[in-house]
C-alpha cells in the first residue's frame, strides 16, 4: 500500500513535471527566435517585397524623386526599343541559351558519374573526394584557370588540340559558338562533383533487394536502370533539376572571367546585367523590373520542368 | 588475380583513373605554371612541367603594392569566419526553438522560412544593395558577413537535426532542474556537433567562394577579398598567366586546406541537402 502511493506521487510528479517541461515562457523562444528571425526579415522578407515595389518606381541616379509609374519600366523592357531593354534581352538570351546546354549535362552527366561512384572498387570514396573537389574552389579560381587553360595562343587546350593533329586556333574566350562550349565545359567540369554527390546518397538509399528481384526476372542492365534506379531517385532528380536550373541561370563569375562577356557582349548573363543596371548604373526601378522578370520566368520554367516529370513518373 | 583482371574490372578501373586525370590534370597546370618564370608561361613553347621553377610570380605578386594580395587574404579570412560564426549562432539557436519550444504561430513561422528557400535569390540583389547603402554599409566587411547569413538553409538544416533528437534526453535534463538556455548548450548543441560543423564549413566556403557580390560591393582595393581581387588582377594583368595562376594559387591553397580537414563533413553536408529536398 504505501509502495503503491509512493509510485503514484513519483509517477503524477513526472507526468506534472514533464507538461511543465514543455512549457516554456514566450520569452525564453523569443530569445533563442530572435537573432536569425530580425535578419530574416531585414534581409529577406523586406527585399522580396522591395523589389516588386521598386520595380513599380522610376527610380535612378539623377532623377528628382521616385514618382510611382505603375508597369511602366516593365512595358519599356517588352516593347524593347530602348538600348536598355534590347541589352537586357540579348543578356536574357545568353543565360537561355547557357542554361539550355548546361542544364541537361549538368542533371545526366553526374548521374553517370554517381553510378560509377556507387560501384564497389577499392578507393572509391578518395575517387569520389577527388572528382567534387573542383567545386570547393569557387568561381574566381575556376574562371582564372579555364581563361588560362583555354587562351587561343598559350593556352594547354589548344597546345593539346595541336599535338592531337586537331584545329589548334580555336578563339574559346572570344567568339561563338566556341565561347558557349568554353563556359559550358568548365561548368560542367567545376560543378559535376556536386550533383554526383547529391544523386550518390540517393542511390545507396535504393533497396538492393530490387535489383536483385529484377535480375531475377532477367531484367538487363538498361532496364534495371528505367525500371529500379530512375523511380527510386524520382523525388532526388526533381531536385537536382530544379536546383541545376536556378544554378545555371544565376551563371555570372564564368562570363564575367572566362569569356569576360565578349564577344562583344554577347556572353554577358542577364544577372550581370541587372548588377550593372541596378548597382553600378544605380537604375533601381529598371534593374528590379528585370530581375522580377528573371526571377518569374524562372519559377515558370523550372515548375514546368518538375511538373512535366511528375506527370512522367505517374504514367509509368 | 585472375578476378582483378577481367574486362570489366579492367574498363572499371580506367574509367575510374581517365576521370581523376580529368578533374587533377587542370589543378596541376595551374600549380606548375604559377612556379614557371614569366617569359617560360607566356611562351607560345609550352611545357608540362616548369623547366627552370622559380617564385618569380608570388615575388612580383606579393610584392605589387596595388595589388595587396595578402591583405584580400586576411579580408577573405575574417569575413568567411564572421560569416560562418553568425550563421552557426543564429541558425542554431533559432532551428532549437522552432524544433523544441512552443509559441504561438510556430509552424506558420516555420513554413515562411520553409518557402524563402524557393525564392530565386537574383530577387535579393538590388534590395540587398539598396538596404546595404542605406545602412552605410557600401564598402565594408558587414555588407559581406550579415546579408547572405539570413538566409533560410541553416534554420531548415538544424531543425530537421534537432527534430530527431531523442526528447527523452531533453526531459531528464529538465527534471534536473536545467532551464532551456541550459539544455540547449549542456545538451542539445555537443549532440549536434557533427550538424553544426558541416553548416559551419559549408558557410565558411560560400562566403569565401562567393563572386558576384563582392565584386559590386566593395570598390577600394584594401577592402577586396580574394575572389574580387583576383577579378581586379586579372583585369590589370590579362595575359600574365604566372601572375593569374600564382594568384590563384594563392586563393585555392586555404580552401585546400580546408577541404582535406573537412572533406567528410562537406560531401555529408551536401547529399543531406538532396535527400531532404
Amino acid at each position: 500500500m504505501a509502495q503503491l502511493s509512493v509510485r503514484d506521487v513519483a509517477t503524477g510528479a513526472d507526468a506534472r513535471t514533464r507538461v511543465a517541461s514543455r512549457r516554456n515562457s514566450p520569452w525564453t523562444a523569443a530569445a533563442f527566435l530572435l537573432p536569425f528571425f530580425v535578419l530574416f526579415v531585414v534581409f529577406v522578407i523586406v527585399p522580396i517585397g522591395s523589389a516588386l515595389w521598386a520595380s513599380l518606381h522610376r527610380w535612378s541616379l539623377g532623377l528628382p524623386g521616385r514618382p510611382w509609374i505603375g508597369w511602366d519600366n516593365y512595358a519599356e523592357l517588352f516593347e524593347g526599343s530602348t538600348v536598355t531593354s534590347v541589352e537586357f534581352w540579348k543578356s536574357m538570351q545568353a543565360t537561355g541559351i547557357f542554361t539550355l546546354y548546361s542544364a541537361p549535362l549538368l542533371v545526366a552527366v553526374p548521374l553517370a558519374l554517381a553510378l560509377l561512384l556507387n560501384r564497389r572498387f577499392p578507393g572509391r570514396i578518395a575517387f569520389r573526394a577527388i572528382y567534387f573537389a573542383p567545386y570547393v574552389f569557387g568561381v574566381a579560381v575556376i574562371g582564372l584557370l579555364w581563361r588560362y587553360l583555354l587562351d587561343r595562343q598559350l593556352g594547354p587546350v589548344n597546345q593539346l588540340l595541336g599535338a592531337l593533329g586537331l584545329p589548334d586556333g580555336i578563339a574559346w574566350t572570344t567568339s561563338l559558338p566556341a565561347g558557349w562550349v568554353a563556359l559550358v565545359g568548365a561548368t560542367i567540369w567545376w560543378t559535376v562533383g556536386f550533383n554526383a554527390v547529391i544523386y550518390l546518397a540517393a542511390l545507396q538509399d535504393v533497396p538492393r533487394e530490387l535489383y536483385e528481384a529484377a535480375t531475377v526476372d532477367g531484367a538487363g542492365a538498361w532496364r534495371r536502370f528505367f525500371t529500379v534506379t530512375l523511380p527510386g531517385i524520382r523525388r532526388v532528380l526533381q531536385f537536382v533539376i530544379a536546383i541545376t536550373i536556378i544554378a545555371c541561370a544565376n551563371m555570372y563569375g564564368q562570363s564575367a572571367l572566362i569569356t569576360q562577356e565578349q564577344p562583344g557582349t554577347a556572353t554577358r548573363t542577364a544577372i550581370g546585367f541587372i548588377a550593372q543596371t541596378g548597382i553600378q548604373g544605380f537604375d533601381i526601378g529598371m534593374s528590379s523590373a528585370m530581375s522580377m522578370i528573371l526571377a518569374v520566368s524562372l519559377i515558370v520554367v523550372s515548375g514546368v520542368v518538375v511538373l512535366a516529370f511528375h506527370r512522367m513518373g505517374e504514367e509509368d | 588475380m585472375a578476378r582483378l583482371l577481367r574486362p570489366r574490372r579492367v574498363a572499371l578501373a580506367l574509367t575510374v583513373l581517365a576521370l581523376t586525370a580529368v578533374f587533377v590534370t587542370p589543378l596541376l597546370l595551374m600549380i606548375s605554371t604559377s612556379f614557371k618564370p614569366t617569359a617560360e608561361a607566356n611562351s607560345l613553347d609550352f611545357t608540362l612541367l616548369p623547366r627552370e621553377p622559380g617564385l618569380d610570380a608570388y615575388r612580383e605578386i606579393l610584392g605589387n603594392e596595388r595589388l595587396p594580395v595578402l591583405r584580400w587574404l586576411g579580408n577573405s579570412f575574417l569575413v568567411a569566419a564572421a560569416h560562418s560564426a553568425l550563421v552557426v549562432t543564429i541558425s542554431t539557436t533559432a532551428a532549437y526553438a522552432l524544433a523544441r519550444l512552443d509559441f504561438p504561430f510556430k509552424r506558420t513561422l516555420f513554413a515562411v522560412v520553409l518557402a524563402t528557400m524557393f525564392v530565386p535569390g537574383v530577387i535579393l540583389l538590388i534590395p540587398h544593395f539598396l538596404i546595404v547603402n542605406g545602412l552605410g554599409w557600401l564598402n565594408s566587411y558587414a555588407s559581406l558577413v550579415v546579408p547572405s547569413a539570413a538566409g533560410a538553409f541553416g534554420v531548415v538544416f538544424l531543425r530537421q537535426l534537432f527534430l530527431g533528437i531523442s526528447p527523452a534526453i531533453e526531459e531528464a535534463a529538465r527534471i534536473d532542474g536545467a532551464n532551456a538556455f541550459q539544455v540547449f548548450l549542456r545538451i542539445m548543441v555537443p549532440l549536434a556537433a557533427p550538424a553544426i560543423a558541416t553548416l559551419s564549413v559549408l558557410s565558411f566556403l560560400s562566403s569565401w567562394n562567393d563572386f558576384l557580390w563582392p565584386v559590386f560591393v566593395l570598390f577600394s582595393t584594401d577592402m577586396l577579398t580574394l575572389p574580387a581581387g583576383l577579378a581586379q588582377l586579372q583585369g590589370e594583368y590579362a595575359t600574365r598567366f604566372d601572375l593569374l595562376t600564382a594568384g590563384a594559387v594563392i586563393a585555392s591553397v586555404p580552401v585546400l586546406i580546408v577541404y582535406i580537414v573537412a572533406q567528410r563533413y562537406i560531401i555529408e553536408g551536401v547529399s543531406q541537402g538532396g535527400v531532404k529536398g
